[in-house]
């Protein structure tokens, strides 16, 4: 059996990955590299972390078999691993804990991020709250509107929000604007991306304050179980989730990997955000990677209900799991995220955030086709609260999209 | 000698400074490129900067962004530009060169654009999210082709690398004088000054300065240190409010300073 060592030193994995960004930032790109790689290795670095993810962030989360679930399934067992337990309610918490430290330790206490359904944005200024830095957050105006509670949730934190109206107004017209005000701040700024994407160092610093995910559920399954897991399950957007519960799993390839995208009104549709599925390899946003674009190569708008799924591109180490095939990749549309929204929350009692049920809705289809006597994880990626407003207001028969 | 090679040498037996205007193709509908292009030809330019539009330019301002999707809703596509580029070059002497984010390239197919722009007889390419540690993707296959991948430094780039940086290209050096994108700035630091000094030391080949230079002023004073201007946002303004005979005076003022 092969160890998995990527990325290589430029940040490629195979072809995807690597630095596509304005010279201006690639003096920071390499600092942001040379400071992760020292800080990676200092003990008490990590112990800061570790510290901050148990008393703060409540870490570990639970490993919850979801009996309720397994037997409407009908299958294989359910597992969910409850990301949505986490302060703030997502795992972008722990991805925001690690960088923010890194950002001090760098000497910067300017923070600028990116932010889609608002739960990064969320995570982000909680933790310049708590770290005491100065906080913008840049957001797609038709996000502004689908996720009002998280806006003022980032503004009672202390967080400016700064609304973008350029092109589609959502998560990847708020990296763009993000990307430029680094450009513009790099001196004393760093940018906190959410996500595995973007340029390298990134892909892979997202990556690894992520793997707490995976590494607590194979402890866990494994003490639980004696044995590892047939199959887990993650919904992507840029696909953070997934990597930080895929990552630690590369290795025992037993394990199946499934990531989960939004199909929106379907993926024979123009309204989807199925990157992987439905893209093709480009640069956007500093790395080459699956991205849903026009045959010019024109980035094309992402459709889903679920705010956090809505981007055109996915992480290049997604991309590069996909082409060698140790992950493979699924969608699920609005309708099945919906459904599986209700039903987590009838069955479990457990109301799950819309990008986590497309998660579950692949997780219970999946559980049929593998029978029983088989196990699977299902990272639940965040709670559902904020999505309570939008989902009432489809279900009731509203506008709301 | 490739054409913007010969551009500058025949600069520096006129003692000229460059002016290397920027213009959105397909802003004001892709059919009016060739007639533009002979315009900024014939107002002086030394060389013109062709945009293509994409979806997503992150080191572009408002001004460059608008034109863009100006151009994109006209249905401007990468084809279509060399394409009218091609019919340009009948009457258009002076160096055309092409800036594009690397993404509408590679969907294009890297051989094939080179290909296709080496026929056209575009003189050089610009692609501003493509560093030189990733240049590999697309410079051997431009310098087969003899087009100049023109390669840029900022404020941010340490001088060992500039160094490096103005070591590959025949062409030009394209210096980045704003921390920021591509628009309008008021006044530039005396920490502009100094970098321009030592990029031109440290470069065998023309260095010219651009982002953010939009006025008379700005362009007499940043000369003194430097070999040009490009004027990006400023010319974009001009053609898209139709001020043909405003931007004539702009470039012909500029001319009288180094006449």
């Amino acid at each position: 059996m092969s160890t998995y060592t990527l990325p290589n030193e430029k940040g490629h994995f195979g072809i995807y990955g690597g630095k596509f960004v304005p010279e201006t930032l690639m003096k920071a790109v390499t600092e942001l590299n040379e400071a992760y790689n020292e800080a990676k290795n200092d003990p008490e670095f990590q112990a800061e972390i570790d510290r901050l993810l148990k008393e703060y962030v409540g870490r570990e989360t639970p490993l919850y078999f979801a009996e309720n679930l397994t037997k409407h399934a009908g299958g294989a067992n359910i597992y969910l691993k409850r990301e949505d337990l986490n302060h703030t309610g997502a795992h972008k918490i722990n991805n925001a804990i690690g960088q923010a430290l890194l950002a001090v330790r760098m000497g910067k206490r300017k923070i600028v991020a990116e932010t889609g359904a608002g739960q990064h944005g969320v995570a982000t200024a909680t933790v310049c709250a708590l770290l005491n830095l100065d906080c913008i957050i840049f957001m797609g105006e038709e996000d502004i509107r689908r996720q009002a509670l998280n806006v003022y949730r980032m503004e009672l934190l202390g967080a400016k929000v700064v609304s973008v109206t350029s092109g589609s107004a959502t998560l990847k017209d708020a990296v763009n604007e993000a990307l430029r005000y680094w450009v513009a701040n790099v001196d004393d700024t760093h940018y906190l991306l959410g996500s595995v994407s973007g340029p390298h160092p990134f892909p892979v610093i997202v990556r690894d304050f992520q793997s707490v995910i995976g590494m607590e559920t194979k402890q866990q399954f494994l003490a639980r179980n004696g044995s590892l897991p047939h199959a887990v399950v993650a919904c992507i957007g840029g696909g953070s989730n997934a990597m930080g519960m895929f990552y630690p799993f590369i290795d025992d390839e037993e394990v199946k990997l499934f990531g989960v995208e939004a199909a929106g009104h379907g993926v024979d549709t123009p309204f989807h955000a199925a990157s992987l599925t439905k893209g093709r390899p480009g640069v956007l946003h500093g790395a080459l990677m699956y991205v849903l674009q026009n045959e010019d190569g024109q980035i094309q708008e992402a459709h889903s209900i679920s705010a956090g799924l809505d981007y055109p591109g996915v992480g290049p180490e997604h991309s590069y799991l996909k082409d060698s095939g140790r992950a493979s990749y699924h969608s699920i549309t609005d309708k099945e995220a919906l459904d599986a929204f209700q039903l987590l929350s009838k069955l479990e009692g457990i109301i799950p955030a819309l990008e986590s049920s497309h998660a579950v809705a692949f997780a219970v289809k999946l559980a049929g086709q593998l029978g029983a006597g088989q196990n699977i994880v299902v990272c639940l990626s965040g709670r559902g609260d904020k999505d309570v407003d939008a989902v009432k207001s489809r279900l009731k028969g509203g506008s709301g999209k | 000698m490739n054409r913007i090679e010969q551009a500058f040498q025949q600069l520096n037996k006129e003692n000229k400074k460059a002016f290397v205007p920027y213009i959105m193709a397909g802003d004001g509908g892709l059919e009016n490129l060739p007639e533009r292009l002979a315009l900024l030809e014939k107002f002086g330019a030394t060389a013109i900067e062709v945009g293509v539009p994409f979806s997503d330019p992150v080191a572009d301002g408002p001004t460059i962004q608008r034109a863009g999707i100006r151009a994109l809703q006209n249905g401007t596509s990468l084809k279509g530009i060399i394409k009218e580029i091609t019919k340009a070059r009948e009457s258009v002497t002076i160096p055309i060169i092409l800036m594009t984010y690397l993404n509408p390239v590679y969907s294009y197919g890297i051989e094939t654009f080179v290909r296709d722009v080496q026929t056209a007889g575009v003189a050089g390419c610009i692609i501003p999210d493509l560093p030189v540690d990733e240049e590999a993707i697309i410079a051997p296959l431009l310098e087969q082709a003899e087009v100049e991948l023109i390669r840029l430094v900022t404020l941010t780039t340490p001088i060992e690398r500039i160094r490096e940086i103005s070591n590959k290209g025949k062409g030009f050096l394209y210096t980045v004088t704003v921390k920021g994108i591509t628009g309008t700035r008021n006044e530039f630091g005396n920490e502009l000054h100094s970098f321009l000094q030592a990029v031109k030391e440290v470069s065998p080949i023309p260095v010219l300065a651009g982002f953010g230079i939009s006025s008379q002023e700005q362009i007499k004073e940043i000369t003194k240190y430097c070999d040009g201007v490009v004027v990006g946002s400023k010319i974009v303004e001009y053609f898209a409010n139709n001020q043909l005979e405003e931007m004539e005076e702009f470039m012909t003022i500029y001319k009288q300073t180094f006449a």
